[in-house]
């Protein structure tokens, strides 16, 4: 560990602490339907969608049908791009003359873009044409990150509302999020990374003549505007199958920086967009507080692990740390800031492969996915992730003070608790039970490339990555089976829409409650006790739950590799 | 004062009570009864895995297995965990049963003197064959057979029976004073009472209910921490049951029973167990404390209690007015005043009438007058003059209300102007001097607090008596720990605005609500339940009655109608309304001593993982030994101390459970910075000692 790198982690957190104000702003403006700079461009183009899809802009529903709504919305999402790879070779903007992709791998990539996750059993510049690429891939990336923010922000109107019906509109707050935010950020992002050396293009392959005089085929293509969304809307599918370690994906250590930047700031903002919408944008502090004291440790954890080495390699006099499956551009703090980032957040994007890393480097961004990626998370996802947590939290340790639990003014009663139980019962249902059956079912371990614990936390990591729409992989394992990209689907499936329709359900009911003004007896949300508070049962009652698990995978691994054993 | 009572009350233990604690142990035998046990969750899922595990080591009992010994062990304390839990419901139960009992023993078989027509005809009948209509005759030494409603005489009333109070009291008819309940015993004179409550429904039948418990249901808070226990519960059995193919992909096996030890000690069992217990001694708090709530759901209400209406008479000053000053007007001396003043009070019984006399004797010296020498008559206070006073001979004085006395000596010219307020100023020119300056004298004695009594004798004016409401000794005290805890107190009062204001700001309430009829108490309830707002108020009379439905916690006074009880979902039995304050107390007690409970069993289970988890994959990965921070004998003795420990803590929280946690008049803040402290730090360390303590003694009585 040196100073400089520890520099690079605190100008990180500050940079993104003094974006969270702004954006916030915006944001709020935004999703209350007020006015914004950009308004008068993008208000004739507003109401002209609304127009074509015959939406009502003064009506508002019900969670229901909010619901439904994004249901019905990610049906559409799922054929479009199960048909494009089906059909891609019949298609034009094909240039390599890609193939139609497999039935079964067509299913899981087209369930793992819709849900957020973009698990990349597929190999982006060797299976998919262009067209698959922007109109497929591109276009998800932002509506699912449109539908993540705009249900946070309806379940953030469950708790500013007071005795209401409704929580929005989904079709308005996917179309806001979109062009207001989303479009505006990348076209800007997209020519920054452009600069920075990216290609963007719809030309052929390049064909290069090596020193050696050997033939290589160059892979271009639109790489820009898909790296900008995939970033900002926390997305993570590489336009290459290397993802952000290719030289085109993540040219430069400046353009590493910007794209860890964009991973966390609409996820910070949101924190804020909270606080605004409840009336004290403190209780947004002490959200982004809490994610903040989780992110602090585990980068801490990884980076201390990552510039430690093991003692195998220090044995061999290979000093400096853990260097095996990182880019030498971004070296161990940058690697390892990464690692956090993309799993603390459910961007899944990759600059170093997370295999490599050592035990403990690699058992961080393994459990931040698993305490649900509630650390900034995916945009809007993590936000109603942590608040179904903080709904948990208040509720335990709320009736000390001798009330019944209350956050924002909402009382926190049956119905609430019923729902973020349900919602957060997910994680170790898919996670645990399908590496359960995954590390004894023959066909399924054929795909380990490692035996004993290292094996077991590849599988363990794929779904949880899956799980939690996070969409990075360990690397070592053999995805792409009948049996990986089934059960890996509807882990991803399961793992947003499950904990979606609970968070809705709880929005609906929070909207038609009172809000009961603050008083000295009520538990104060927005100091260092509440969110000490709120670390504790997320360790707890989210950690603890993948302890045996991550007791038999990486724990085990790192006593065996300080007794020089290996796996 | 109360407070101290309600201490003395709790502390007594009723663990130590073999009275309580041997039914108890034969009742928590009868409740493994699984159609009891499914009603809580948790508890029910250890006794199935329970009776599983028994079965499985019948099996190898049978066929022969390894380690026999270890699995009875596990298997006995698993029971251990489920009869511990029924224990800790029979204790908390115990304690009501004994007094259902004594209640139960005066609700002995009558006979009812059933009034036939408007005479004295009576029939005798059994008490059980009365309807709710039928009007029976109650004599002196006669029960009253069944709850009603006095429609005529007076009688003193033992109502020991309920209220445990012996001096007898007053049961009329029409006012505040009509209901008399069922059990109770007339001492004097007879009454007519209709009956309001068919057999069976009657007061003391529901009490005996709700201090049995028999018709406990659960309430709001407990049924979303049981969803909250029951889903943590079903998080531990995904945690528990893939652990097996995980050892099998490590080539290594788990046995069962180990697996049950894990599962059932990371399981909110603490908690679970105690749940009910917790509830039942909330309400037998209340009880203790001579508070009947009628659900447990007002009790829990009293917890988030936001407003509290109080009453200003009784509750915030002292019932009675004493007179503190004579206010003369010019060319009337204050002697003369005191002397018209005490001569109008000499037969006047009211409190308010004895200060005079008192005051006078006090400051001037004016002795006591005997009204047959005086050849005098007393003119009894009347609703419609509003005065009262003496004659005697030709001369005559009178006492009362100020527009009252304005009217009495101006024959009505006053009045007009007067009555109408704020108006009385404009038209003051109609007015004659001393009336303007007997208004003026009024004014100051109204914004002092006080209340003006106007004397005159002989149709002319004299001056003011200043009465002067009481505030009760320690009374601001107490609302300053109110406001600590966010709770808003409204004073409501009869009195004209300026005096309620004087008075609110002696007794430091936040607001007050004068001249308040029962439309403005209800709207006031409404207004605030409008904002979010819980309020709790006490009320004795009929008219009392919407405010007290309305109300999130309404607190009737046993000496009250029949109609005011009906509406509360309290009834104070000592009919004191200052007891509002405590039962808040209790409302937030129970809800802490749930959360306490609820953090201390979620907290517990970072000691179990660390004691059970190397113990479990040791055999495979010797490695894990690291993880065993307690240094633990071995693999069985970790696994036998943890359920242990997990079994025993029931026991050692029961005391706890039933007195509930202690509560302090601090900030929110302040009491959950001390609570986490406590039961959230307290719970993760205390497991790692206990087990590691309960290990040793495993290890030196070789039980594994």
């Amino acid at each position: 560990m040196t100073p400089i790198g520890w520099f690079q982690i605190v100008l990180y957190c500050a940079i993104i602490v003094a974006l969270v104000k702004p954006l916030g702003w915006y944001m709020t403006k935004v999703f209350n339907g007020e006015r914004t700079f950009l308004s008068p461009v993008l208000r004739p183009v507003e109401s002209a969608l609304y127009w074509i899809g015959g939406v009502d802009e003064k009506r508002e529903q019900h969670w229901l049908t909010y619901t439904v709504a994004m249901l019905l919305f990610h049906v559409g999402g799922f054929l479009i791009i199960y048909g494009l790879m089906r059909l891609q070779a019949l298609l034009p903007f094909n240039p390599a003359g890609q193939s139609a992709v497999a039935q079964d791998l067509s299913f899981n990539t087209a369930i793992s873009f819709i849900t957020n996750t973009n698990w990349q059993n597929y190999g982006g510049e060797s299976t998919l044409s262009y067209l698959t690429q922007m109109v497929g891939l591109t276009h998800q990336n932002f509506l699912s990150a449109a539908t993540g923010i705009a249900l946070a922000v309806a379940l953030i109107r469950g708790f500013s509302r007071s005795s209401m019906r409704t929580i929005g509109n989904f079709w308005i707050d996917v179309t806001r999020c979109t062009l207001y935010v989303l479009l505006p950020i990348c076209i800007v992002y997209a020519l920054f990374l452009v600069w920075q050396g990216m290609p963007q293009t719809l030309g052929a392959y390049v064909e290069a003549t090596t020193l050696e005089g050997g033939k290589q085929t160059i892979a271009v293509g639109p790489v820009a505007s898909q790296v900008a969304i995939k970033m900002l809307g926390t997305n993570g599918g590489g336009f290459f199958n290397a993802n952000a370690s290719h030289p085109f994906e993540n040219p430069t250590a400046l353009s590493n920086f910007v794209q860890m930047i964009s991973i966390f700031a609409l996820g910070a903002a949101l924190t804020n967009v909270f606080g605004r919408m409840v009336g004290n944008q403190r209780q947004g502090w002490a959200i982004l507080g809490v994610m903040g004291v989780l992110f602090l440790a585990g980068v801490a954890v990884t980076y201390w692990a990552e510039a430690n080495g093991t003692s195998t390699l220090n044995a061999l006099q290979l000093t400096g740390g853990n260097m095996e499956g990182k880019e030498v551009r971004f070296g161990i703090v940058a690697s390892s800031l990464f690692a956090v980032i993309t799993t603390a957040a459910s961007c899944g994007a990759v600059n170093a492969m997370h295999d490599s890393f050592t035990a403990l480097g690699g058992m961080i961004p393994l459990l931040n996915i698993q305490l649900g990626e509630i650390i900034v998370g995916g945009v809007g996802a993590g936000m109603y992730g942590m608040l179904l947590f903080v709904v948990l939290a208040i509720f335990v340790a709320g009736l000390m003070v001798g009330r019944t639990p209350e956050f924002v003014g909402k009382k926190i009663e049956a119905r609430e608790v019923k729902m973020a139980m349900l919602a957060i019962l997910i994680l170790p249902l898919m996670i645990l039970g399908w590496t359960a059956v995954a590390v004894v079912f023959p066909p399924a371990v054929a795909s380990m490339a490692n035996a004993g614990p290292h094996g077991f936390t590849e599988v363990l990591y794929a779904f949880t990555s899956a799980t939690g729409n996070n969409g990075s992989a360990f690397g070592g394992l053999t995805g792409n089976t009948f049996f990986y990209n089934l059960t890996l689907a509807s882990s991803m499936f399961v793992g947003r829409f499950f904990m979606i329709v609970p968070a809705m359900a709880m929005a609906g009911s929070l909207a038609a409650k009172k809000s009961i003004p603050p008083s000295a007896g009520t538990l104060p949300t927005t100091g260092g006790l509440f969110v000490g508070l709120v670390v504790g049962v997320i360790l707890i009652i989210g950690g603890l739950t993948f302890f045996p698990a991550l007791a038999l995978g990486p724990i085990v691994e790192h006593l065996a590799m300080n007794a020089n054993t290996l796996f | 004062m109360e407070t101290m009572k309600l201490q003395k009350k709790t502390t007594a233990s009723a663990m130590l009570d073999p009275k309580i604690v041997m039914p108890a142990i034969r009742a928590a035998f009868a409740k493994l009864d699984p159609r009891l046990m499914v009603k809580n969750p948790v508890m029910f899922v250890v006794e199935v895995v329970a009776a599983l595990t028994t079965v499985i080591f019948l099996r190898h009992l049978v066929t022969g297995g390894e380690s026999l010994a270890f699995t009875f062990q596990i298997i006995l304390w698993l029971w251990f965990t489920v009869l511990f839990a029924n224990f800790a419901e029979a204790v908390a139960e115990g304690r009501g049963k004994a007094q259902a009992e004594s209640l139960k023993k005066t609700r002995t078989e009558s006979q009812a003197k059933l009034l036939e027509g408007p005479g004295k005809n009576y029939r005798l009948v059994p008490g059980t064959s009365l309807k709710v209509g039928d009007i029976v005759l109650v004599e002196a030494g006669d029960n009253i057979p069944s709850d009603g409603e006095v429609i005529e005489g007076v009688a003193s009333v033992n109502e020991a029976a309920i209220t445990g109070e012996s001096a007898p009291v007053i049961r009329e008819s029409g006012g505040d004073r009509s209901a008399v309940t069922g059990g109770t015993q007339v001492l004097s004179d007879w009454i007519r009472v209709r009956i309001t409550a068919a057999q069976g429904s009657t007061f003391i039948d529901r009490m005996i209910k709700l201090v049995e418990g028999a018709e406990r249901q659960k309430t709001p808070n407990e049924i979303a921490l049981n969803i909250l226990l029951a889903g943590l519960t079903i998080i531990f059995v995904f945690a528990t049951v893939t652990i097996p193919s995980y050892a099998a992909y490590a080539g290594g096996s788990i046995s069962v029973v180990v697996l049950v030890a894990l599962f059932v000690t990371l399981i909110p069992t603490t908690i679970g167990a105690l749940l009910s217990a917790i509830g039942i001694a909330g309400m037998d708090r209340l009880v203790r404390f001579n508070v009947l709530a009628m659900s447990g759901r007002a009790v829990e209400a009293a917890g988030d209690v936001d407003t509290l209406l109080l009453d200003k008479t009784g509750t915030i000053t002292l019932g009675n007015r004493q007179a503190t000053a004579f206010r003369p007007l010019r060319g009337v001396t204050e002697q003369e005043l005191a002397d018209a003043a005490q001569l109008a009070s000499l037969a006047d019984e009211t409190p308010e009438g004895r200060s005079i006399v008192v005051l006078a004797k006090e400051k001037y010296g004016i002795r006591g007058r005997d009204m047959k020498e005086l050849n005098a008559s007393f003119i009894p206070f009347a609703a419609q003059t509003r005065m009262s006073g003496i004659d005697a001979g030709s001369s005559s004085v009178r006492k009362g209300a100020v527009d009252a006395i304005l009217n009495y000596v101006d024959g009505g010219g006053a009045t007009r102007a007067v009555a109408s307020g704020n108006a009385a100023r404009a038209v003051s020119g109609v007015l004659s001097e001393a009336a303007r300056e007997i208004q003026a004298i009024s004014d100051e004695v109204s914004k002092a607090g006080g209340t003006p009594l106007a004397v005159a004798k002989d149709g002319k004016l004299l001056g003011i008596v200043h009465l002067k409401d009481i505030v009760k000794g320690g009374i601001r005290e107490r609302f300053a720990e109110l406001r600590r805890m966010g709770i808003r107190t409204v004073m409501i009062t009869g009195d004209n605005p300026m005096t309620a204001a004087a008075i609110a700001a002696e007794a430091g309430v936040d607001d007050f609500l004068a001249q308040a009829t029962p439309e403005d108490k209800l709207k006031l309830i409404r207004d605030e339940q409008a904002r979010g707002k819980l309020v709790a108020m006490c009320g004795d009379g009929t008219n009392d009655a919407p405010a007290l439905a309305q109300a999130d916690v309404g607190v009737a006074m046993n000496t009250g109608t029949q109609a005011a009880r009906e509406a509360g979902n309290m009834v104070d039995l000592d009919s004191n309304p200052t007891k509002l304050i405590e039962v808040v107390e209790i409302g937030k007690q129970l809800l802490m001593t749930r959360g306490a409970l609820t953090t201390f069993s979620i907290a517990n289970d970072v000691a179990k993982y660390f004691a059970i988890i190397p113990a479990m994959f040791l055999a495979f990965y010797p490695q894990l030994e690291v993880l065993n921070v307690m240094h633990l004998a071995s693999p069985q003795s970790a696994i036998l101390s943890a359920i242990i420990f997990n079994a025993l803590i029931i026991i050692a929280l029961i005391p706890l459970a039933l007195k509930g946690v202690a509560y302090r008049a601090v900030g929110a803040g302040a009491l959950l910075r001390r609570n986490l402290l406590i039961y959230g730090l307290g719970g993760i360390i205390v497991p790692f000692i206990g087990i590691k303590a309960i290990d040793l003694a495993v290890v030196a009585l070789h039980l594994a």
